[in-house]
Order: structure tokens, then sequence, then C-alpha cells
């Protein structure tokens, strides 16, 4: 490890760990922070970061990657397929519309029909970074807007193979394009070859995740090493890019089929939390890239001409995806979202501006401006969406409904119960609620258990429920009930103790061993305790009293009172508890609990208090008040 | 002929009751006779309504045996009326199932014959406080007879507990063998009359 690595480490850690929350404080998204932390660090302002900016991008464009998995997770096979014609409606009229429009632009400025037309289709990409992040971060991902939003980003992202065909039959000199990363298997074959190799990629990806992926990820499951699970997502999606890059097709496209694959599969949610971090700190990366690239040399140069060209772009842009919008008949709040949202050009454009440049078709000068035009208009987005939200929206009075709708989402996607653990505790609980409709969103970490119930049609999913980051991706925060149903007394305990913390509304219903771990559980602050074996204990006893010949009902009633003076006492008890802190083992302090009980229960005597319908007592007791020979009020109605 | 009898008896706390067990201990032991525990065999209140509707079905005679509680029958025989008498079955449109069956209430009270009149302790005779049972029971298409009444209960010396043992298991043999004549048998006020006319004879 060399200095050069920690010294710029630290230089984009902390330009982030600053500019972020700040950004955040003053209502930005994050992505603008990372934005602004890149041009303060990059070259034109401290100049902690020279010209290596492109460079770290490439690198951080993997987050890009990660993040179209992390969509694809979160998108089932059945609801991509429903999205299908959102897709290619919203996402084909977006790139012809935009391309054909800016194309008339530079044609109109005097540009030749080719060079515009190369240009153009960089510029109408948008960029799946900054978007995505900026709706997730509103919670818009599910509204109409981000559905939209979504159906055009993902058919740009299968527009740039075909758009790489194309560009170098747009080369004016027959230079062949200096060697670069795009030298692939797909664009030195012939038509069909490529549609084969394209369908082929995209049914591999398909069958070895459902068939190779997840029973490797079920043997890395039971090593349960955490790291290991962690290094296998990431080789996961690793390789899924390289591969796709391999072919010639879009790495993020190929981790985003992946995703949808692995949607279904029990390890969504382990995945979903493992990868996130990486995504997160490698968009970030990627955003402070896009800052410190944005070369204001240029730009002082000519700064009206780009100046007219951010503001041109952005509004043909902005006024194709409205058009767009309300052809699809989004609402006009939601339209506002989706075309301002996708008005920037997106990173897309930094790939095929390079190669125009290679191809000789766009001269060093005008690739330069353009990507600064790209850099720029992806600033100004978080910008207009603040913009949006705070000075539009609240002209259409339409805030309200985006709100329901959001809400109504999210009770689809997160079940309001969570419950922890589905062994024969949990499963009996999940059961039964499931019988009623009430469908549970279930964590288990034995893989074994999680394949079965899933063959059974159980929504479980596999995982360390210890981890906060998990119960986050469950839903918890969601969610109304949480009932931690774990074997293990431990495990359950640590799952409270990290609702409590970080969920303090969420009601918790829990699964305690016996009486020691309910008096702790108590202390977290839990109402609802339920210790594995009182009520089967209890049953027992009153069948045993049944045998031996007392009535069914009086020993059932005793066994409810008995618990219901069990619980009363444990919460005497519990204080009591603390003042023989002095105990030496689990053990004796049971004992010395049974002690007390035992003696409790002789004083108390609970069994002899029943007493209203007994007819000799009824009788002795008016007689002592009433004269004996007169029937008493009691005793008319109190009978045998 | 001969009517098949169901007994359901309810008692919450039949092993502290001298009078009913005396009753039920000297049960004819007939096979025409099914004498059915509601408390022992519900403990938990959750009753089997299906396998009670085919008890009705396979007798004749409904025997509601309980203990007088606040003027009415204890609450597991109150929810057994709840459940097991539904719409459509017992009673309301194609609710015949039980049409032309009788229904009997045997029933052990506190309080003397005198205290339930109106103007005694309790203000209403037992007929009076029974009129919601009796309604149920047309509803339903069937035939209320006069209710079999110890009164008394805590003043019943054991040969007089033994006494009204005896005129239960007469009565129960009557339902049995008799050809019941609802129009005659419904002139008595309490079925214990006419049990006690039959012996004379």
């Amino acid at each position: 490890m060399n200095s050069s690595f920690l010294s710029q480490a630290l230089v984009y850690l902390s330009a982030a760990v600053i500019c972020v929350p700040i950004a955040k404080r003053l209502g930005m998204s994050s992505v603008l922070g990372y934005l602004l932390s890149g041009i303060i660090i990059g070259p034109f302002v401290l100049g902690f970061v020279g010209q290596e900016g492109q460079d770290i991008m490439h690198v951080a464009e993997f987050g890009v990657v990660m993040m179209l998995f992390l969509i694809g997770l979160e998108l089932e096979p059945a609801a991509f397929w429903q999205m299908r014609k959102a897709i290619a409606g919203f996402g084909f009229s977006q790139l012809i519309g935009t391309t054909l429009l800016v194309l008339i632009l530079f044609v109109a400025l005097g540009w030749s029909f080719l060079m515009a037309l190369a240009v153009a289709l960089a510029l109408s990409m948008s960029s799946t970074a900054i978007v995505l992040q900026t709706l997730k971060e509103k919670g818009l991902s599910n509204s109409m807007a981000g559905q939209a939003s979504f159906s055009v980003l993902l058919f740009q992202d299968i527009a740039v193979i075909p758009i790489l065909a194309i560009l170098p039959l747009l080369a004016t000199t027959a230079v062949a394009p200096v060697e670069s990363g795009h030298h692939s298997f797909i664009e030195s074959s012939p038509g069909w070859l490529q549609t084969i190799v394209v369908i082929g990629a995209m049914g591999s990806i398909y069958l070895i995740g459902r068939y190779m992926v997840v029973p490797l990820l079920r043997m890395v499951a039971k090593t349960g090493l955490r790291e290991m699970f962690t290094a296998s997502s990431l080789l996961l999606v690793v390789t899924v890019a390289f591969l796709m890059e391999l072919v010639g097709l879009s790495p993020a496209l190929g981790s985003f089929v992946a995703g949808v694959v692995l949607a279904n599969s029990e390890f969504r949610h382990e995945l979903e939390s493992d990868i996130e971090p990486f995504k997160g700190l490698l968009l970030g990366l990627f955003f402070i890239g896009v800052g410190a690239s944005i070369n204001f040399q240029l730009m002082s140069e000519s700064p009206a001409q780009i100046a007219m060209l951010v503001v041109l772009v952005i509004l043909i842009k902005f006024l194709v995806l409205l058009a767009i919008g309300r052809v699809f008949k989004l609402k006009h709040d939601q339209n506002f979202i989706f075309a301002l949202g996708l008005s920037q050009v997106g990173e897309f454009a930094f790939v095929l501006l390079s190669f125009t440049n290679q191809l000789q078709i766009i001269d060093a000068e005008w690739s330069g401006k353009l990507t600064a035009i790209t850099a720029i208009s992806m600033m100004t987005t978080p910008l207009l969406l603040l913009f949006n939200e705070r000075f539009i929206s609240p002209y259409f009075g339409t805030k309200k409904s985006i709100k329901d709708e959001k809400e109504a989402d999210d009770i689809d996607k997160h079940e309001k119960v969570i419950i922890a653990g589905f062994g024969h505790f949990g499963s009996t609980v999940g059961r039964l609620l499931r019988a009623n409709g009430i469908e549970a969103t279930i964590l288990d970490n034995n893989s074994d258990q999680v394949e079965l119930l899933r063959k059974m049609g159980f929504k479980v999913y596999y995982g360390d429920v210890t981890r906060l980051d998990l119960l986050q991706s469950a839903g918890a925060a969601e969610a109304n009930l949480f009932i931690t149903a774990i074997d293990s007394p431990e495990i359950n305990k640590s799952i409270v103790h990290t609702l409590k913390k970080h969920y303090p509304h969420l009601k918790i219903m829990a699964r305690a061993r016996n009486r020691v771990d309910a008096y702790e559980l108590m202390e977290m602050g839990v109402n609802h305790i339920y210790r594995e074996t009182l009520h089967t204990s209890v049953n027992m006893a009153v069948d045993a009293l049944t045998e031996l010949g007392f009535r069914r009902y009086s020993a059932t009633r005793q066994g409810q009172k008995f618990i219901q003076y069990d619980e009363m006492g444990m919460k005497n008890l519990a204080d009591a508890r603390h003042d023989q802190k002095e105990y030496i083992s689990n053990i004796r302090q049971q004992i010395r609990f049974q002690e007390q009980l035992l003696q409790e229960d002789l004083i108390q005597n609970f069994a002899s208090e029943d007493h209203s319908w007994d007819g000799n007592f009824v009788r002795d007791s008016m007689l002592k008040v009433n004269k004996p020979e007169h029937s008493g009020k009691d005793t008319s109605t109190k009978s045998e | 002929m001969s009517n098949r009898v169901l007994i359901l008896f309810a008692h919450p706390l039949f092993e502290k009751s001298r009078i009913n067990k005396e009753l039920i201990n000297h049960l004819p032991t007939e096979s025409t006779i099914t004498f059915h525990d509601l408390y022992e065999e519900y403990p938990d209140f959750n009753i089997d309504v299906k396998k009670e509707k085919e008890l009705l079905l396979a007798h004749d005679v409904i025997i509601w045996n309980h203990p007088f509680y606040w003027y009415s029958c204890p609450a597991l025989l109150k929810q057994w009326i709840d459940m097991v008498l539904e719409v459509g079955w017992a009673y309301g449109p194609g609710g015949e199932a039980l049409k032309g069956k009788y229904v009997q209430h045997v029933i052990t009270t506190g309080g003397s014959q005198s205290t339930y009149e109106s103007d005694g302790y309790n203000r209403y005779t037992i007929n009076q406080f029974l009129a919601p049972f009796s309604q149920t029971v047309s509803l339903c298409n069937m035939h209320y007879l006069p209710p079999f009444v110890v009164h008394s209960t805590h003043r019943l010396t054991p040969e007089e507990i033994r006494g009204q043992a005896d005129e239960y298991a007469a009565l129960l043999s009557y339902l049995q063998h008799e050809a019941l004549d609802y129009a005659r048998l419904s002139q008595y006020t309490y079925i214990n009359d006419l049990i006690k006319d039959t012996k004379k004879l």
C-alpha cells in the first residue's frame, strides 16, 4: 500500500464526509454534496486531485453497475415483465425525440449532419446514477415518475450497445479507432451473430443465476462466515460485469438482469445489504469524479457558449420528456419530477464522447467542451429538482396524492409484520397469521430451513437477523409489528436491543426461553413476552389434573388463573431480582426463583379463590349474615 | 315407540353440587339416553358445532339440564345456543332441521317456589324467566315443554334429593316411552306435576 493511495483515500473520504452532511443539512440531495466536494478538491479549486479524476470515474462507474444490480434485486421478474411496455414506450420515444431535436440544434449551429448525429446520440443519454439515487433519496422510486424514469434509463442502457456499433459508421475518415476498452467480440461480428450473443448472454445469466449462484450462496451461507458472503456477493457482481464487457454488452444491464433473476431467491435481502455500502461509496466516488473533472478552464474561455448549450440541451431534454409524460398521462406533479429528473446528460455520454473523439468524428476541444456540458448538466439536476420541490410542485397542489400513493406502495412491498426466526416456534406463528390473510416478511438464518420453506411457498429470506441493515431492507422502518421467534435467547435479545435502539416505535413480541430471559426482556422494555414452555407445561398440568379426576372445566380455569397469577408474579419479582444480584450462576438463580414461587403459591393459594357458584360456600356465607329460616337474596339465585 | 333423549348438561362447578351429582348419578343407563356433559367436553368454550348438530339430529327430545344461574343458564349453554342453532339450519329460511323435536328444561335452584311468584322475592315465575328459551325453541320449530324444577336446593335432605333424582328418572322414562301430546303437556306449570300424577296412577 503506497502513500499515494492513502493520501488519495484521505482526500476523497474527507471531502465526502465534510460536504455530503452539509449538503443534506441544507436540504440538498447527497448527489449534489458529492459533486460539490468533487469540484472543491478538483484541479480548479484546491487542486488535491488532478486530471486523474477521469480515471477515478472509470473505477467508480462500477458503482452504477452495483446500483443496477440492487435495482434488479428489488424488481421481481414478474414485475419486470409488467414493465416491458413502459420501457419500450417511454425509452424509445425519449431517445428518438431527444436525439432528433438535439440533432436539429447542432445542425442549426452549423455542424455537419454526421457530427451532429453522433453528439445528439451521446447527449440524449441521462444519468442513471444521479436520477435513481436522487429519486431513492426522495422516496419517489415507486411513484409513477420513478417507474417512468427507470424505464427510460433502462432503455438507454440497452440502446448504448447499438449506438456504440453505429458510431464507427459515422466516422468520415476511414481511420480505425484507436484501440481502447471497447474492443470486444460483439463489434467484430455480423448482425445476426450479435443478436445471438446478446440473447445467449442474457440467457446464461438467467440459467447461471438460477441454478448455480443460488446453490453456491447456500453453500457459502452454511459456512456461517459473514465476510465470505460479502465476498461472494461482490464476486457475483464483478463476474457478471466482466462477462458483459467481454461480449461487449453493458455491465450495468447485465448486472440488472442478474439482480432480477436473484430477486426471487431467499438471499435477496442479504445480497442487498452486502452490496449496498459498496454501491453507495462507489457512486459517491463517481459523483466526486464528475465534479473534479469539470474543466473550468475551457468554460472560462467561452462561458457564454457553454452556458447556452447547457441551457438548450437541458431545455430540449426537459420538453421532450414533458411531452412524453403528457402522452403517457402522468399527473402534472409527477410529470415535472420525471422531466426535470432526466433532463441532464448522463455518464454514458462520457463514454460515447471519448469514443467519437477517438473515431475523429469530433475534435478534442469539442469533446472537452461537451464533457464539461455533460458534467454541468448533471450538477443542475439536483438543483432543478430542489427548485421543483420548493416552487413548482406546491403549485399543483397534488403533494398529498403523491404521499398516498407512496404509502400504499410501501405496504405492498413490506408487509406490516416481520417474523425473525421460522423454526417450529416462528412457523406456527406465521402459519396462523397466514391462515388469516396476514403475509408476514420472514427472516431466518438457517439456510436449509429457508430453502424448504420457500419450496412450500413461504416468503422467507435468509440473513443474519441481528444486523441492522438486514432489518432495514426487510422493512423494519415501515412495519408495525416485529415478532422475534428465534431459538437462541441471546439472538432474540440482540434483535430486541437493535430494534429498541433504531425503531423505538415498533411493537415487539418476543419469544423467551424461560423466566430469566423474560426478566431481561422486561428490562429492555418489551411488553409482550412469550415464555416458550409456560403454556405447554400449564396445559400438561391441566390434563394431569383431569386424569386425576378433576373436572376438565375447573382444571382449565385453574390453568388459566395460574398463567395470569404467574405473569403478575413475574412483574413483582422482576424488581426483587436486583436485590439478589450476587447470584453465582444461572442455575442457582433459577432454583432460587423456584423456591420463591413455590413459597408464594403456598401463601397466596390462588387455587382456592373461586367461590362464585360454590353452593355450600354461598349457603354458608349467606347463613352467617341472614336469618337461617329465610332464604336470602343470593341463595335464591345462586344455586347448585 | 321410543324417543331418543339427549341431555345437554351444563354445570361449571359440578364437583361441588350435591343435587346435580345425585340427579346425574341416577340417570337410567339406557342406550336411548345420551348424556352430554358440556363443561367437560368444551372447557375452553370451543364448541364443535358439526358434532353438536349431528347429536341433535340423532335425538327426538333435547334436555337442557343446568343450575339456574342469575335467572338463566350458565355461560357455556348460552354459547352452545349461540353457536349451534345456526340460521338456515335451526331457524330462518330453510332452517327446519330440528322441526318437531321437543325441548325440556331441567333446572336446579336455591330459591323455593314461593320466591318465584309476582309477590315473591324474585318477582317473576320460573316460566317467565324462561321466556327467552321458550321463544328460542319455538323459533326453531320445536316444542318447549314445561320445565322440571328442583327448588330450595340448599335445604333438601339427602332423602328429598334422592326423591328428586327418582322423579327425574321417571321423567326420562316418560319422555322416552310415551307419545308426547304437546297440547296436554303444556297445560302444566312444571312437568314435575305430570310425573307426580303419573306416579299416583
